[in-house]
């Protein structure tokens, strides 16, 4: 059963007669969610899953700690406060250590599609149907995932603070693979009528067909036209480096660089909970309500995030951007939004004299901290571009590039719009043309 | 717990599954971190739950609850039934299981010291002396540390007339000192990156890590690495440390040979597998001098794949996987195991908590030791770099070119270490890189190492899989791949 606001409530009464901290923050979470997963054109696997779980955090002096249970019942949640309690009192003392927040106002966000929480086994297995079906015409074999879910979040403490957060999630995502190629098309959002799953298995299966037998191309630096997906998967091993606390602590790229021209000018990023395309809850794990901030602007470190305690270390305001305390990294921007341009991919590729376009990347890791180079590979639909058309697959590739060089060889980008990859979290990116990307070397497939 | 995992049975059986099992599991975990000079988090969870797995129209189907009243266990089970019927509009022939026999038992892991049992203050006592020995070290710049203990008590019960009980208790531990200076950030850790090195123990692991003895060395070296010269670029013999060799195994072995990425069960995530049917008992893997098992028996080590039986109630066994060079075994499941014409899973199918199903996982997948000494070793080597600590990771979805850059490295040269190395990398493919070993350490340099958080699945999961390495040495590979475009 899906948490209401008036059960968040009686749970929290609950924990404030237990409770004889200092201070008492609780958290509830609940989630409902479901899952079909295709592969080998079949249903393989089904799941759906129920849970609710109360975190309590207790302050003793200037010392506090977490306890986390899903044991709702009044004698565990008693156990619980006290344990979270007596945690408390056994750390050191903290004397950078803030008070809790009190009652805050927050921006109503409306994310919330009762259609998609009401979707069933058999609706999703009707949707697999039918995508499995574009396969097989064909004659191609589908694998992906197609789920829905609801997830409430509800925090408050003993200074008065309330906060409540409920959205629907829904996801598509589809591999089309043919005998030597394949590709791949994923989209995520509140409302799952947005998804369009057979545009998107339309979409992977012309990747795959128009990918098959592909050729080897030699490593080296090449113009790529990376779809949005590939963007923000890369983008995602930048985001956590404008955390405040992580360029104080100088373990961010950022360190000693807020404040340069870091990018190309045309480099405009922030994060923005308020962005239509984007979900989430308007505050964070304090409660402190989520602001927008500017983080790059025309190419520049304008911006960082901060979480209460960080901004009164470093003397600054809090952003709204702060983890559930304790934490060990502070915070960090979780709704990107980077600006882009007018291009279409199309229009991005038939500029290119010599280059590939690239649907997404795939296992991708940090190789240096502060040049920002992460390697990877391609995968599920990189194509050969030539004097300005496609020329069919190429084999996967592997990269390593500094990020920091990229977003400063960025030559055009289209509008913006809400990507899903499989490395971090959704962003609202663009599509984007680089000259000079690093292939080191070349795979087998 | 027992109870309901009986209930939910019943109620799956009568509502029309052919097969069903239950695991109910009470999962605790306490997590200490400190930093600088802080403790920078302490936490407590519990969770308890129970998940039911079906078969029903011949169809998988899967569902969770952790409202364990008796009306919550029956929605659940019944929940499993009608999303199995579901799962059957897009089927193309019923699942098939490999024939096992029922099991009724309790086994518990070997714990000498319980975790929970320490006290608060000697754990963050211990962290942050290493933390004080680290920051003595002038140049660094942040130091770290964690503790971390988990408590799995399952009860798994199947239509096959399975009651197993497992209770399992882990443990792990780490640091890291890192250095920001020189224009650039360098990382040491100890005794792995990554949360440090993780087994299937009790608190008696802390004190076997001699965390505090090697807390000043770590912060020397992260230190000494910003005057360190760059990993060179070219092709040498390398020897890897036995933690980046765990690592080594798991991504270019281990991944591999599960047989649900080779069937494409994976296909829209984690990728799928080059070790293609055909492969089984034909391809040469490695070289003759490589042996590799898959055990996750009691008997092989306490590692994070140690487990007496699988969540499909099928006993723990050592798969051998690469004899003498010859790939001969997958990773597999009782329906895989069909599919792929095996005589019986191998015993893989491990599940991360109440609410997600089994996929098939690594177990302990070790490198077998060869003989000797890493000094032996390295005195043999004319021309080489020593590689250790992992800092990268990736590897393509078919799981042939790979590339990891470890935290440190050695230049050898006539059999000596010499200069210092930083941003060390190498890369290759799988079954070059296999073949081109020719030199293996002893048992008294094997470890078996933990990976706690290795990722597959949808929705995702996480799983503990072990790693037992000795150094070893591979002629030939290229290194300082990843800084070529610098």
């Amino acid at each position: 059963m899906i948490l209401t606001r008036q059960r968040a409530q009686e749970l929290f009464h609950e924990v404030t007669k237990y409770s004889t901290a200092d201070e008492t923050e609780a958290t509830i979470t609940s989630n409902q969610y479901a899952l079909t997963r295709f592969a080998n054109n079949a249903i393989h696997q089904n799941v759906a899953e129920d849970s609710t779980y109360l975190s309590i955090r207790a302050v003793a002096g200037q010392r506090t700690a977490r306890a986390s249970t899903n044991k709702l019942d009044p004698a565990s949640i008693r156990r619980l406060a006290e344990s979270a309690l007596e945690l408390a009192r056994l750390q050191p003392r903290d004397p950078d250590m803030l008070p809790m927040p009190g009652p805050q106002m927050y921006r109503a966000l409306d994310r919330l599609y009762p259609e998609t929480s009401a979707l069933t086994p058999e609706d999703r297995a009707l949707t697999v149907a039918a995508v499995i079906g574009r396969a097989e015409s064909d004659h191609l074999t589908a694998a992906g995932v197609c789920s829905s879910g609801t997830s409430v979040m509800a925090l408050f403490n003993s200074r008065g603070l309330k906060a409540f957060h409920e959205e629907t999630i829904s996801e598509f995502s589809v591999t089309m693979l043919g005998e030597t190629a394949s590709g791949w098309a994923k989209k995520t959002g509140p409302n799952h009528l947005e998804l369009d799953p057979e545009g998107l298995a339309d979409r992977a299966a012309r990747k795959a067909l128009a990918s098959a037998d592909p050729k080897e191309m030699a490593p080296g630096r090449y113009t790529v036209i990376l779809e949005p997906a590939a963007v923000l998967d890369l983008l995602g091993f930048m985001v956590f480096d404008f955390s405040g606390l992580a360029v104080a602590e100088k373990r961010s790229s950022l360190t000693d660089r807020v404040g340069q021209k870091l990018f190309g000018a045309a480099i405009e990023l922030r994060d923005d909970v308020f962005h239509p395309l984007h979900l989430g809850a308007p505050f964070d794990g304090e409660g402190v309500p989520r602001q927008r901030v500017q983080l790059v602007e025309h190419g520049v470190v304008k911006n960082l995030v901060y979480a209460r305690s960080t901004a009164r270390k470093l003397g600054v305001e809090p952003t709204g951007h702060g983890f559930p305390l304790p934490n060990e990294y502070g915070e960090a921007p979780m709704n990107i939004v980077m600006e882009g341009g007018r291009q279409s991919v199309e229009e991005m590729v038939r500029s290119t004299e010599r280059g590939l376009l690239i649907t997404r990347l795939w296992y991708i890791r940090e190789v240096d901290p502060y040049r920002k180079i992460v390697t990877g590979m391609t995968r599920d639909g990189t194509f050969a571009i030539e004097n300005g058309e496609t020329r069919g697959g190429v084999r996967n590739l592997r990269f390593n590039q500094s990020l920091i060089e990229m977003l400063s060889n960025v030559e055009m980008m289209g509008p913006p719009e809400r990507a899903a990859g499989e490395e971090s979290f959704e962003m609202v990116v663009p599509a984007m043309k680089v000259r000079d990307f690093n292939f080191s070397s070349v795979t087998k497939f | 717990m027992k109870d309901f995992a009986a209930r939910a049975l019943d109620t799956a059986v009568t509502s029309g599954a052919t097969y069903a099992d239950v695991r109910a599991i009470d999962y605790r975990q306490r997590y200490f971190s400190t930093k600088n000079g802080q403790a920078s988090g302490v936490r407590d969870l519990e969770s308890q739950g129970l998940g039911v797995r079906v078969i029903a129209d011949g169809a998988w189907g899967f569902a969770s609850t952790d409202d364990l009243s008796c009306d919550g266990v029956d929605r659940c089970a019944a929940r499993a039934v009608a999303i199995a019927r579901a799962s059957a509009r897009a089927k193309r022939h019923d699942v098939q299981l490999a024939p096992e026999d029922p099991v009724v038992d309790h086994w518990e892991s070997a714990c000498a010291i319980d975790p929970f049992t320490m006290p608060v203050s000697v754990c963050l006592d211990l962290l942050l002396k290493v933390d004080a020995e680290m920051r003595g070290v002038k140049g660094v710049t942040l130091a770290e540390g964690s503790m971390d203990f988990r408590r799995i008590d399952q009860w798994f019960l199947s239509s096959l007339g399975s009651e197993i009980r497992q209770v399992r208790t882990l443990t792990g531990a780490g640091y890291s000192a890192t250095s920001f200076g020189e224009g650039e950030i360098q990382k040491r850790s100890f005794p792995n990156s990554f949360g440090g090195q993780y087994q299937t123990k009790g608190y008696e692991l802390i004190e076997e890590l001699n965390l505090l003895a090697n807390a000043r060395r770590i912060a020397e070296e992260v230190v000494a690495l910003h005057t360190a010269d760059q990993c060179p670029q070219g092709v040498k013999d390398v020897i890897l440390g036995g933690a980046q060799l765990g690592l080594q195994i798991h991504e270019s072995i281990g991944h591999p040979i599960e047989l649900d990425r080779v069937l494409g069960d994976e296909a829209n995530y984690a990728g799928m597998s080059f070790l293609t049917l055909e492969k089984l008992n034909t391809l040469k893997y490695a070289s003759g001098i490589v042996n590799v098992v898959a055990d996750a028996r009691p008997e092989h080590g306490p590692g994070l794949g140690t487990f007496r039986y699988d969540d499909e109630g099928v006993p723990g066994q050592c798969t051998p996987v690469i004899h003498e060079g010859l790939f001969v075994g997958y990773l597999s499941s009782r329906e895989s195991a069909v599919t792929a014409n095996l005589p019986r899973s191998s015993g893989a199918m491990r599940a991360d908590g109440w609410n997600r199903i089994p996929i098939i996982r690594m177990t302990n997948v070790s490198l077998l030791p060869g003989a000797g000494k890493l000094e032996d070793l390295i005195a043999s080597t004319d021309d080489g770099i020593l590689m250790e600590t992992n800092r990268s990771w990736s590897i393509d979805d078919r799981r042939y070119n790979f590339q990891f850059g470890t935290e440190i490295g050695w230049e050898i040269k006539g059999g000596k270490r010499t200069r210092m190395l930083k941003n060390p990398s190498y890369g290759g493919i799988s079954t070059e890189f296999w073949n081109s070993c020719d030199a293996i350490c002893g048992p008294e340099e094997w470890t078996l190492w933990g990976t706690p958080n290795c990722g597959k699945g949808q929705p995702a999961q996480l799983m503990g899989t072990g790693h037992g390495a000795a150094p070893a040495r591979f002629r030939n590979v290229k290194v300082g791949v990843a800084y070529g475009a610098e």
